[in-house]
């Protein structure tokens, strides 16, 4: 015990005052100075350089590297999908856009062709129309002038008969003709 | 161990450095080359859990990452990208070499902070010989690619002729301490963090000023996670800031 404090006293000196070894077997000051492990910790050192240096080179490395480029890849691939979808996008738009301007173009022809359709129909309906009007008046007008005509010989004869009756009532010797022609000339005139 | 403390006169017992010591695992011998030690246990579990952040979290190899898969997926990509940025296309086939020297670092220095844990990178004999490594494989790949005009590296040819010399000289002296500053800045934060989380633990054994150290070592264990992280991104962007001058060593 109490030579084990002295040595602890020792160290603790040596310690403090930076003081190197003072023996073979006693810790020095500075253990990183202490050239009897060197060949220790050098050889141990290139043992454990060279193990890491296997393993990281053989194995960690290239699959690490492979991992990284395998990422790459996938990334590049899914953005040139990406990519590729947008512009199937576009053009669907597209598509879509030409399709509606289309019907649009179709719905306006249709539209025009009905109305043109009914136009027409509307024409011939009201020619149709107006011919009949036509007809109907004219065949209106034609009786008008028959019953208008009628209507004259029976002034004519009315008037001959009167003239007649009246000469005779007169007292006077009614001439048939020359009544008549009494008549016209008044008709007329 | 607290009656031994009080035992002594004062009762504070500071023992910052006493972390860092290399013991044999099984048994107490000397620390021979191939003993298994504290530093071997370490070094193995950050390369079991190297293997299982970027072996085993990756084994499903989805195309919709886990959590695990993400953070082997993260740490490829910065280091990736901090090679290609840094040191240029031609410096992409020393990736897995750099990603080795990043993922251990990293790894060791989080683990480093597990309570009780051995800090493999706070020890100069591991930084310098990462440091060591790379500057060898930056020289050798700067005089196998450029020969001799790899020398142009330390004759600015843009300043002034009778600067050049001395240019030249500062230039040599810079290039032959990187690997000292390189592996010094790596394992030095390392250790001063470290030892002064232990200082703070050692005042905590005096019962007035023992909230305070135990807020000073939350407040230090949270910069400890901040210095692990930035000092593997450090090394590994310096490593990559050398391997640019080796490829393309004009000015």
């Amino acid at each position: 015990m109490a030579t084990e404090t002295h040595e602890a006293v020792g160290e603790g000196l040596a310690d403090a005052t930076g003081v190197a070894a003072h023996g073979a077997d006693a810790a020095p000051g500075m253990p990183q100075l202490d050239f009897s492990t060197f060949s220790n910790q050098i050889f141990w050192l290139m043992v454990t350089l060279v193990v890491i240096y296997f393993v990281l080179s053989r194995i960690a490395l290239p699959r690490i590297a492979a991992v990284l480029a395998e990422r790459q890849g996938a990334i590049t691939n899914d953005l040139t999908a990406a990519e590729d979808l947008k512009r199937q996008a576009v053009e669907a738009e597209d598509a879509y856009n030409k399709a509606l301007a289309d019907a649009r173009a179709e719905a306006q022809k249709i539209v025009a062709e009905a109305k043109e359709e009914i136009q027409a129909e509307l024409d011939a309906q009201i020619a149709k129309a107006d011919a009949e009007i036509a007809a109907k008046s004219a065949e209106s007008e034609k009786a008008i002038a028959e019953i208008r005509a009628t209507a004259m010989e029976n002034v004519e004869v009315v008037a001959k008969d009167t003239a007649g009756e009246i000469v005779r009532a007169l007292g006077g010797k009614a001439d048939a003709s020359t009544v008549d022609a009494a008549v016209n000339n008044r008709i007329k005139g | 161990m607290a009656t031994e403390a009080q035992g002594e006169e004062g009762g504070l017992v500071f023992h910052p450095m006493d972390q860092f010591i290399v013991k044999p695992l099984f048994g107490d011998g000397a620390v021979g080359m191939f003993t298994i030690t504290n530093v071997t246990l370490w070094m193995a579990i950050a390369v079991l859990a190297i293997v299982g952040l970027m072996v085993l979290a990756t084994s499903r190899r989805g195309v919709i990452p886990s959590r695990g898969q993400s953070i082997a997926e993260l740490a490829y990509g910065f280091v990736y990208k901090m090679v290609e940025d840094v040191a240029g296309k031609d410096g992409v086939k020393f990736f897995p070499y750099i990603m080795t020297l990043f993922m251990f670092i990293v790894t060791a220095n989080f683990l480093g902070l597990v309570p009780m844990a051995f800090t493999t990178t706070s020890h100069f004999a591991v930084t310098g010989v990462l440091a060591l490594l790379v500057f060898f494989t930056v020289t050798i790949v700067g005089f196998v690619k450029h020969g001799t005009t790899f020398l142009g590296l330390f004759w600015v040819a843009s300043a002034p002729l009778a600067l050049r010399p001395v240019l030249a000289i500062i230039e040599v002296i810079s290039y032959f301490v990187r690997p000292v500053s390189h592996s010094i800045r790596l394992g030095g934060n390392l250790m001063a963090g470290h030892a002064v989380v232990k200082v703070f633990a050692g005042f905590a054994a005096i019962a007035v000023v023992s909230p305070l150290s135990v807020v000073a070592i939350t407040a230090m264990y949270g910069l400890e996670l901040l210095v692990a992280f930035i000092q593997a991104y450090v090394f590994t962007i310096l490593t990559c800031v050398y391997l640019k001058d080796a490829l393309h060593p004009s000015h």
